[in-house]
C-alpha cells in the first residue's frame, strides 16, 4: 500500500517543525456490513485488508516519484485514511420502511505524525538477509531517520535507525526477474534490506534515500560548526525560528548574514546582538497578531471516491482537527471526555467520519436510525447543545440596530394564526425541525463566525490532537473571562454609524502606523515617486510652512541675544576647513553638472550601471556593518575580543583590496567617479586599520 | 445650522444640507400647514430620517402654545432604535442652542419581551412565555392574593411602580429600550408599565406599526393619542401588506385541537367556581345584561388584546342573551369549532364570501351573525372572570374567537379561503382556513380620520400615485423627490447573459437550468475577487437560496467564493440570521471581507442597511415576483381589479419591482458613500418591468448598462470602484449644488433662488 501525503503539505510552508519524536500508527479497522455499531479490529492481519491497498494506491504511480516526496515538503500532521464502503445493492428490509443504505464501514488508517520536510511511507517486507522471507510491516522514511513498523505488533523486528548511520544504499533494477529490493548499509557493516511490493514503490523510496545521504554529507561538516556556535549561545527554537523569519524578510540582512556568519568573520551570536532591538520587535509583534484561519471551510471534509469500489476516503490533519474542534464544541467536548478512556483517537474519528458521511447523504430516516443504536454517533448528529447556549448569550450583545430578534413577537403582535398564513410571499416552514438535520447554511455561518473570532491555538506549537485540543479549551476558559467593556464600544458604534459624515467637518481618523519590513526595496520603488513628485514645485513649499512666523522671529531673537551674551568668540566654522569643503563642493558640482547635463535629480549612484551600483551598496552596507563590530570590540579586553578584532580586520583588508579591485577594471570615464564614491569608504577602513595597527603595536610594546 | 423654513425656524443637527432634505421639509411643512396628510418618496442616502425629525420637532418648538405630538412607526425594532439614536443626536444640539425649553420626552415603546428588567421573568424563552411570566406576577387577583399570602410571588419593579403612582414619571430625555431598561434599574420601577404610562405625556413617541394599524393592540396603548399628532409611516412601502395582516385570521387543525382543549379547561373552571364562588358569575351575568361587556377601566397590568375589528365597526349594544351565561357561550364556541374542523376536511379549495360563509355557519351550526360578532368581547369578559393568567396557553380559542368576531362583523373586502394542502407541497396535508382582508384602506382608516396629519414616506414609492388608492386617501402634498449627487456614485446594471453569454433569469422554466445557476456563480466569483469589503446577495425566495447554494457548494463554486470572502447567510432562524449579521458587519469593519446571502422580502431585506464598507455591491439575482398561483394573492388581484381598476400584472410587476428597488437600495447611506447594484436577470431589461424601478435608480442606468454580460459587467465594475475610490470632494463640481451651507441657504433664500431649487 502506499500513502503520499503531498496534497495537504503544501500550504503548510514553515520548515521548522517542533522537535517531536516521529510516531507511527497503524491501524485497521473492519466493520461487517450487518454489525452495528462498530466493530473494531485492530491490527488485523494485512492480507484482510488487501482489497483497499490495491484501491486506495493509486495516488503515486501517476506522478514522478521525486515530485511528490518534495512537495510534501512541510511540517506534521496527522493522517486519517478512512475507508466506508457502502455495499451494494441497498437491501430493503421489513424492519426499515425507507430506503437506507448500508454502510459498511470498512476502515484501514493509517495515522501519522511527522516533522520538518519531507517523508515517505510505504509497505514493505524487512528481512535480514536477501534469502530471509521477511516481515510485513510499513516502512517510514523521513530526514533523520527511517522507521520499519512491522503488521504484528509484538514482532521484535521494530526499527528505527538514523540516516547519519547509514553509509549508502544498493537496489535492484527494474526488468531483473529479482523482487524491488533496496539495500542501506550502515557504518558498522551491516545492512537494511526491504522489500516492496512494487517498482514505483522502490524508486520513490530509492530517491528519497539517496536526496537524504547526499544531503547529510554536505551538512556534516556544517553541523559540526553549528554546534560550535550553539557552545556559547543556546537557542530556543522560537528564537531561531524569528532571526530565520527575520532573514527572509530582509533581502539584505540576509546577504550580510551570509557573507559574515557564513564566512566566519562573524558568529551568529555577534551578528544578533548588534540588532537586539529588530528581534524585541519582532517578537512583540509576533504575540500580537497570528495568522488567523483560512476563508475557506476546511472542516467540511469530502468523502474522496476511487469510482471503481465503494469506499470512501476522508482526510484530516490537525488544522482540520482544530477547526473541527472550534466549530462543533460538542464534538470537542466528546473529544475529551471519550478519548483515550472510552476509545483510541482513531476509533473516535472513523466515527465521526461515519456521522459526516450520513449526514452527506441527506437521509435523515438513516441518521437517526444509526443513531438510536448508537449513543456516541448520535453526538455527531445531534444538534449541538453548547452552540445553541452560546448562542443566546451572544445574542444579548449583538448590535441593537441589527437586532431583528427583537422584532419576534413584539407585543400582542405576532399572534400565532394571526395574520396571512399562506399567501405569494410567504415562505412554508418545511422542517419539521428533525434534531438529527444539519444544514449546510448553518455550517456555513458558524465557520465564517468561527474564523471571525480568530486562532487561539498554534497548531504547529502543539504536537497532538489531544494537545490541540485542551489548548483550545484552556483558551476558551480564557476567554469567557474577557468579555467586559465590549458594551461600550458597541455602543459607540451605534452613534457613530447614525450620523451622516459627510454632512459634518471631518474627524481625524486613527492612523495606523506604517510597518515596512524590506527597507531597501520598499524605498527602491517609492524613489521613482518621490522624485516624480518632487518636480511639483508646489510641494516643497509647503514643508517650510510648518514654522510660524512667530516661531522664526523667537528663534532669532535669542541667537542674536545669546550672541550679545556672550560674543561671538569662537567661529561657528574654522575658515579652512570651509574653504576647503568650499572647493571640494564646488569642484564635484562642476563636474556632476558636466557629466549629467541638465538633470540634476538623478544621484550619482543611479548614473552608474546597475550591477556596479549593487555592488558598490553592497560594499558599503558590509563596510558599516564590519566597523560597527570593529569599533564595539574596543577596548580589547579579553582573547576572545582580541581574536574578534582580528578577524575582522582581515575582512576589512579584504574588502579594501575588493575595492581596488573594482576600481582597476573599470573603465576610465566611470572610473572617477566610483573612485569618488569609494574614497570615504577607503578612508574609514584606513581609520581603523590605522587605528588596529597603533593598538597593535602599543599592546606588544607593553608585552615586550 | 439653524435656519428658517418659511416662518419655523429649523434646528438641524448637521453644518450642511442636502437641497433634497431641504426641499423635503418644505414640503412637510406645507402638509403640516394644511393639517392633511402626505405622500413622500425620498431616495435613501439622503438623511430622510433626521430631515423629518428636526422640522417635525422644530415644527412644535415653534408653536408652543400648541405642540403637536409626533408618533413615529418603524417595521422594526431595530430601526426604532436607529430612529431614537438620530433623535438623540438631534435633541443634544436643539437644548445646545435653546436651553431647557428644547427639552422634550421621546421614548420607545416595545413588547415586555424587549422591556423588562426582572431576570425571573426574563429566563423564560419565549415571547408569549414573558408575557404570562409577568401576568402571573402583576394580575390584579395575584396581586391581591399576594397581599394576604406572602408566598405568592409578585414582581419587585411592579410594586414599587405602583406605589411610586403618580410620582413614577420619566424626566424629559430621549429614551431608547435600552436607557428605559436604565433607568427602570435604577430606580427600581417597571419600565415596561412606566413607557406604557408615559405614552400620554411623550412628545415624540416611537412604536411598531402593529400600535397604530392592528385594531387588537391599538386598542389598548394609540386609544389616547390626541387629535393633534403627527403620524410618520416610514418606510412605508409595505404598509399596504401591514394593514391587510393586520384584519387576516387563519384556523389550521393545530389550532381547533388547541381550541378543543382550552373549551375544556375553562368548562373545568367553570364547574370549580360554581362550586366555590358561584356568585362570581352571577355577578358576571349580572353585568352583561346590563351592556357592561367590558366597560369600566381596568388595571393597567390586566389589559387584555382588543376587540379585532375596527373601532368604528363595534356596535355599542349588550351581549346577546344567548350566550350571556358561561356554558351556553361555551357551547356555541364548541359548536363553532365542530363546524370549522368539519369546513377543513375537504378535498378541494373552497372561497367564499363571509356572507356567505356566516349564512352557512347559521345553517349548519345555529350560530347567527351577532353572536359571532359578540364571541370576542363574551370570550374577554370569561376569562375575567375566571381569572386567568396563563394567557399564552388560550391563544387558539382567542383565535377562534377573533375569527368569529370578524367574520361576524364585516361583509366586503374580505373572503375565507379553504386549502388542503399546500400548492407547492402537494404531499404534504395541511388544511387551513384562512379569513384574509383584501382592501388594505380598512385597518388604516382610523388612522387617517383620527389624527390631523399623516405623514407615509419610504425610498421607494413609485408609482407614487398607486399608494392613495390602495389605502384611499387624498393626500394634499405627494412629491417624489430627485437625488443629486456630487459624483456618480451609485452604478445599477442590468445583468442579462452570463459570461458564456446564455440568457440568466429566475422564470419558471429556467429556474433549475444547471446553466443559470453556474452562470450566477460565475458572476458572484468574479465579482468578490475584485469589489472590498461587503457584498449582499438577495434571492427570490428562500427554497431558491437553498437549492443554489447546494449546487454551488457541490460544484466548488463556493469554495472559490470563500477564498476572497467569508460568507454569511439569512436563514429562517431570526436568532442566526442576527448572529450571522452582526458577523458579517465585524468582517467588514475588519477588513476581511464578506458575502451575506439574503432573500427578498425576507426580514433582513426589510429593514437592515448595508452602507458604506457593509455593502459596496449588491447583486439581485431574479425578479422577486410573488407565488402567483397563491389562491389568496389571486383572491386579493381579483379584488383590486374590481374595486381599484388595478390590472393583475401591473400589481404583480409593481410588487416585485418595489422588492427589488428596496434590496438594492440599501447600499447608500450618503452623498459620501458609493456602491454597484446588479440586477441579474434578463427580464429586468424590458421596459415594462424596469421602469417601475423608482427614478432615482432609472436615472443612474445607462442604456450602455441594459444588457451586460458578465464580463462587461466586470469591466465597468472595475472601472467605477476606481473612480470612487479617488479622494472624495465634497464641494462637487460645476453646476447645481449638493451641499449646502448655512451661507448658501440664507443667500437662496434672499434673491429667492430657493424656489428655483426645490422644481
Amino acid at each position: 500500500m502506499v500513502v503520499v501525503h503531498s496534497d495537504y503539505g503544501r500550504n503548510l510552508t514553515n520548515e521548522a517543525g517542533s522537535m517531536m519524536d516521529p510516531m507511527f500508527m497503524e491501524a485497521s479497522l473492519f466493520v461487517a456490513s450487518e454489525s452495528l455499531p462498530l466493530e473494531v479490529l485492530m491490527s488485523g492481519p494485512c492480507s484482510q485488508v488487501d482489497p483497499i491497498e490495491a484501491s486506495s494506491g493509486s495516488i503515486s504511480p501517476s506522478r514522478s516519484p521525486s515530485r511528490s516526496v518534495d512537495s510534501s515538503a512541510a511540517q506534521g500532521f496527522i493522517a486519517v485514511r478512512l475507508l466506508l464502503e457502502v455495499v451494494p445493492p441497498f437491501r430493503r428490509t421489513s424492519t426499515q420502511p425507507i430506503s437506507l443504505p448500508r454502510l459498511c464501514l470498512n476502515c484501514r488508517a493509517t495515522m501519522t505524525m511527522m516533522m520538518l520536510s519531507g517523508h515517505v511511507t510505504k509497505r514493505a517486507k524487512y528481512k535480514t538477509s536477501v534469502k530471509d522471507s521477511g516481515t510485513s510491516g510499513a516502512l517510514r522514511l523521513n530526514e533523520q531517520k527511517l522507521m520499519f513498523m512491522p503488521d504484528n505488533r509484538n514482532s521484535s523486528t521494530k526499527l528505527a535507525v538514523e540516516f547519519k548511520s547509514i553509509q549508502g544504499h544498493k537496489y535492484t533494477k527494474e526488468g531483473s526477474n529479482k523482487p524491488p529490493l533496496i539495500n542501506l548499509s550502515n557504518t558498522q557493516g551491516g545492512s537494511y534490506i526491504f522489500e516492496f511490493d512494487n517498482y514505483s514503490d522502490l524508486h520513490v523510496c530509492r530517491d528519497f534515500v539517496s536526496k537524504i545521504l547526499e544531503k547529510s554529507k554536505d551538512t556534516s561538516s556544517v553541523a559540526s560548526e553549528k554546534a560550535a556556535v550553539k557552545h556559547d549561545e543556546q537557542l530556543s527554537a522560537a528564537e531561531m525560528q524569528l532571526r530565520i523569519k527575520l532573514l527572509q524578510e530582509d533581502s539584505e540582512l540576509q546577504k550580510l548574514h551570509q557573507q559574515f556568519v557564513g564566512g566566519n568573520i562573524l558568529t551568529e551570536a555577534e551578528f544578533w546582538a548588534a540588532r537586539k532591538k529588530l528581534l524585541d520587535n519582532d517578537s512583540s509583534r509576533n504575540s500580537n497578531q497570528r495568522v488567523g484561519f483560512k476563508s475557506v471551510m476546511i472542516s467540511d471534509i469530502r468523502p474522496l471516491t476511487d469510482g471503481q469500489t465503494n469506499k470512501v476516503t476522508f482526510s484530516l490533519t490537525p488544522e482540520i482537527i482544530l477547526q473541527i474542534f472550534a466549530e462543533k464544541p460538542a464534538v470537542h467536548r466528546a473529544f475529551l471526555n471519550l478519548v483515550p478512556k472510552k476509545m483510541t483517537e482513531m476509533e473516535f474519528w472513523t466515527k465521526y467520519c461515519r456521522a459526516e458521511y450520513l449526514n452527506r447523504t441527506k437521509n435523515v430516516h438513516a441518521a437517526a436510525a444509526e443513531a438510536a443504536e448508537d449513543e456516541e454517533l448520535a453526538l455527531f448528529l445531534k444538534e449541538d447543545d453548547i452552540l445553541a447556549t452560546e448562542v443566546r448569550k451572544k445574542i444579548r450583545r449583538v448590535d441593537p440596530t441589527l437586532d431583528m430578534e427583537a422584532d419576534e413577537g413584539d407585543d400582542y403582535s405576532h399572534l400565532p394564526d394571526h395574520g396571512i398564513f399562506r399567501d405569494g410571499c410567504k415562505e412554508l416552514n418545511e422542517s419539521q425541525h428533525d434534531i438529527y438535520r444539519r444544514t449546510l447554511l448553518q455550517d456555513l455561518n458558524r465557520h465564517a463566525a468561527v474564523v471571525l473570532e480568530g486562532r487561539t491555538v498554534d497548531v504547529e506549537m502543539e504536537d497532538n490532537t489531544k494537545a490541540v485540543a485542551e489548548a483550545l479549551a484552556r483558551s476558551k476558559q480564557g476567554k469567557e473571562g474577557a468579555d467586559g467593556n465590549e458594551n461600550e464600544e458597541r455602543l459607540d458604534r451605534v452613534s457613530r454609524s447614525t450620523t451622516l459624515e459627510d454632512l459634518q467637518p471631518p474627524h481625524s481618523l486613527p492612523l495606523a502606523p506604517l510597518s515596512i519590513k524590506d527597507a531597501r526595496d520598499y524605498f527602491d520603488s517609492q524613489q521613482a515617486n518621490a522624485l516624480k513628485n518632487s518636480r511639483d514645485p508646489s510641494g516643497k513649499m509647503e514643508s517650510l510652512g510648518s514654522l510660524s512666523t512667530q516661531e522664526a522671529y523667537g528663534s532669532v531673537r535669542d541667537a542674536i541675544s545669546e550672541m550679545k551674551a556672550m560674543g561671538v568668540s569662537v567661529p561657528i566654522i574654522n575658515p579652512e576647513v570651509a574653504l576647503k569643503v568650499f572647493n571640494g563642493l564646488t569642484h564635484s558640482i562642476s563636474s556632476i553638472k558636466y557629466n549629467h547635463g541638465k538633470n540634476p535629480w538623478e544621484s550619482v549612484v543611479d548614473r552608474l550601471p546597475t550591477a556596479i551600483k549593487e555592488k558598490l551598496l553592497q560594499h558599503w552596507t558590509c563596510i558599516q556593518e564590519l566597523l560597527k563590530h570593529f569599533w564595539s570590540s574596543y577596548p580589547i579586553t579579553t582573547p576572545y575580543l582580541y581574536a574578534k578584532v582580528s578577524r575582522l580586520k582581515g575582512a576589512m583588508s579584504n574588502i579594501y583590496r575588493q575595492l581596488e579591485e573594482m576600481k582597476a577594471s573599470l573603465q576610465s570615464d566611470l572610473r572617477h567617479q566610483v573612485s569618488l564614491l569609494v574614497r570615504p569608504m577607503q578612508q574609514a577602513l584606513d581609520a581603523a586599520i590605522q587605528h588596529h595597527d597603533a593598538d597593535l603595536q602599543k599592546r606588544s610594546a607593553k608585552s615586550g | 445650522m439653524i435656519f428658517k423654513v418659511e416662518d419655523v425656524t429649523v434646528y438641524f443637527p448637521y453644518d450642511n444640507i442636502y437641497p433634497e432634505q431641504y426641499s423635503y421639509m418644505v414640503e412637510l411643512k406645507r402638509a403640516l400647514d394644511a393639517k392633511g396628510h402626505c405622500l413622500l418618496e425620498m431616495p435613501t442616502g439622503t438623511g430622510k430620517t433626521i430631515a423629518l425629525l428636526s422640522l417635525i420637532t422644530s415644527y412644535a418648538l415653534s408653536k408652543p402654545l400648541n405642540p403637536v405630538k409626533l408618533i413615529y412607526c418603524t417595521r422594526t425594532v431595530h430601526e426604532m432604535e436607529k430612529t431614537l439614536a438620530e433623535l438623540k443626536l438631534l435633541h443634544n444640539y436643539q437644548t445646545l442652542h435653546l436651553g431647557p425649553a428644547a427639552k422634550i420626552l421621546a421614548i420607545g415603546l416595545s413588547s415586555r419581551k424587549n422591556l423588562c428588567v426582572n431576570s425571573m421573568v426574563l429566563a423564560a424563552e419565549n415571547r408569549d412565555s414573558v408575557d404570562a411570566a409577568c401576568r402571573k406576577r402583576t394580575a390584579s387577583w395575584v396581586r391581591a392574593l399576594a397581599a394576604e399570602n406572602p408566598n405568592v410571588e409578585t414582581c419587585d419593579f411592579f410594586e414599587n411602580y405602583e406605589k411610586a403612582a403618580s410620582e413614577a414619571l420619566l424626566p424629559p430625555g430621549v429614551y431608547t429600550l435600552q436607557d428605559l431598561r436604565a433607568f427602570g434599574k435604577q430606580k427600581g420601577w417597571c419600565p415596561y408599565f412606566l413607557a406604557r404610562h408615559m405614552v400620554q405625556f411623550a412628545n415624540v413617541v416611537v412604536y411598531s406599526y402593529q400600535y397604530l394599524l392592528d385594531p387588537k393592540v391599538a386598542g389598548i396603548i394609540s386609544k389616547e393619542m390626541q387629535k393633534e399628532s403627527v403620524v410618520v409611516f416610514d418606510e412605508a412601502h409595505n404598509i399596504d401588506n401591514v394593514c391587510i395582516e393586520a384584519l387576516s385570521v387563519s384556523v389550521r387543525r393545530q389550532t381547533l385541537e388547541g381550541a378543543t382543549r382550552n373549551l375544556n379547561r375553562i368548562n373545568q373552571e367553570i364547574e370549580r367556581f360554581k362550586t366555590t364562588d358561584a356568585g362570581r358569575l352571577r355577578a358576571e351575568y349580572a353585568r352583561l345584561v346590563e351592556g357592561l361587556a367590558l366597560r369600566g377601566n381596568l388595571p393597567i397590568a390586566d389589559a387584555w388584546l382588543s376587540n379585532p375589528a375596527l373601532p368604528d365597526d363595534i356596535l355599542k349594544e349588550a351581549v346577546p342573551g344567548n350566550i350571556r351565561r358561561a356554558e351556553h357561550f361555551v357551547h356555541v364556541l364548541h359548536r363553532l369549532v365542530l363546524y370549522l374542523r368539519g369546513r377543513l376536511d375537504t378535498e378541494n379549495v373552497e372561497k367564499e364570501g363571509p356572507v356567505n360563509f356566516v349564512a352557512s355557519i347559521n345553517a349548519h351550526a345555529g350560530i347567527d351573525q351577532k353572536t359571532l360578532k359578540f364571541c370576542y368581547d363574551r370570550l374577554h369578559s370569561l376569562m375575567m372572570t375566571l381569572e386567568i393568567t396563563d394567557t399564552d396557553d388560550f391563544l387558539h380559542i382567542q383565535t377562534i374567537c377573533d375569527f368569529a368576531t370578524l367574520v361576524g362583523t364585516y361583509t366586503r373586502g374580505f373572503s375565507i379561503i379553504i386549502e388542503p394542502f399546500d400548492e407547492r407541497m402537494p404531499h404534504i396535508p395541511d388544511p387551513v382556513l384562512q379569513l384574509s382582508c383584501h382592501d388594505a384602506s380598512l385597518a388604516i382608516k382610523p388612522v387617517f380620520d383620527r389624527f390631523q396629519s399623516v405623514v407615509i414616506t419610504s425610498g421607494t414609492l413609485s408609482p407614487i400615485d398607486l399608494y392613495p388608492r390602495l389605502l384611499n386617501f387624498h393626500p394634499v402634498v405627494s412629491r417624489s423627490f430627485k437625488i443629486s449627487l456630487t459624483r456618480d456614485c451609485i452604478c445599477p446594471m442590468v445583468l442579462t447573459r452570463g459570461s458564456d453569454q446564455l440568457p440568466v433569469s429566475t422564470k419558471f422554466d429556467m429556474r433549475s437550468d444547471p446553466g443559470v445557476a453556474r452562470n450566477y456563480g460565475k458572476l458572484l466569483v468574479e465579482m468578490v475577487s475584485i469589489v472590498p469589503d461587503g457584498i449582499v446577495c438577495f434571492f427570490v425566495s428562500y427554497s431558491y437560496m437553498d437549492e443554489i447554494i447546494a449546487t454551488w457548494n457541490d460544484s466548488g463554486i463556493l469554495k472559490e467564493i470563500m477564498q476572497h470572502k467569508l460568507v454569511f447567510i439569512e436563514t429562517q432562524d431570526v436568532v442566526e440570521t442576527t448572529l450571522a449579521l452582526d458577523n458579517y458587519r465585524k468582517a467588514c469593519d475588519c477588513g476581511r471581507g464578506a458575502v451575506f446571502f439574503s432573500v427578498a422580502r425576507g426580514k433582513v431585506a426589510e429593514g437592515i442597511d448595508f452602507d458604506r464598507h457593509y455593502g459596496r455591491l449588491v447583486i439581485m439575482f431574479g425578479v422577486p415576483f410573488q407565488y402567483t398561483l397563491s389562491k389568496i394573492l389571486l383572491a386579493r388581484l381579483e379584488y383590486l381589479r374590481d374595486t381599484f381598476q388595478i390590472k393583475e400584472g401591473d400589481f404583480l410587476t409593481f410588487d416585485a419591482l418595489r422588492q427589488a428597488a428596496q434590496c438594492v437600495g440599501r447600499v447608500i447611506r450618503s452623498k459620501a458613500d458609493y456602491g454597484m447594484m446588479i440586477f441579474a436577470d434578463k427580464r429586468y431589461s424590458r421596459h415594462d418591468k424596469r421602469s417601475k424601478l423608482p427614478g432615482w435608480i432609472l436615472s443612474h442606468l445607462r442604456d450602455a448598462h441594459l444588457n451586460l454580460s458578465t464580463d462587461m459587467a466586470l469591466h465597468i465594475a472595475r472601472e467605477f470602484l476606481r473612480k470612487m475610490a479617488q479622494p472624495y470632494d465634497k464641494s462637487g463640481s460645476s453646476g447645481r449644488k449638493t451641499l449646502l451651507s448655512q451661507e448658501d441657504l440664507e443667500k437662496m433664500s434672499n434673491d429667492g433662488s430657493i424656489n428655483e431649487m426645490l422644481y
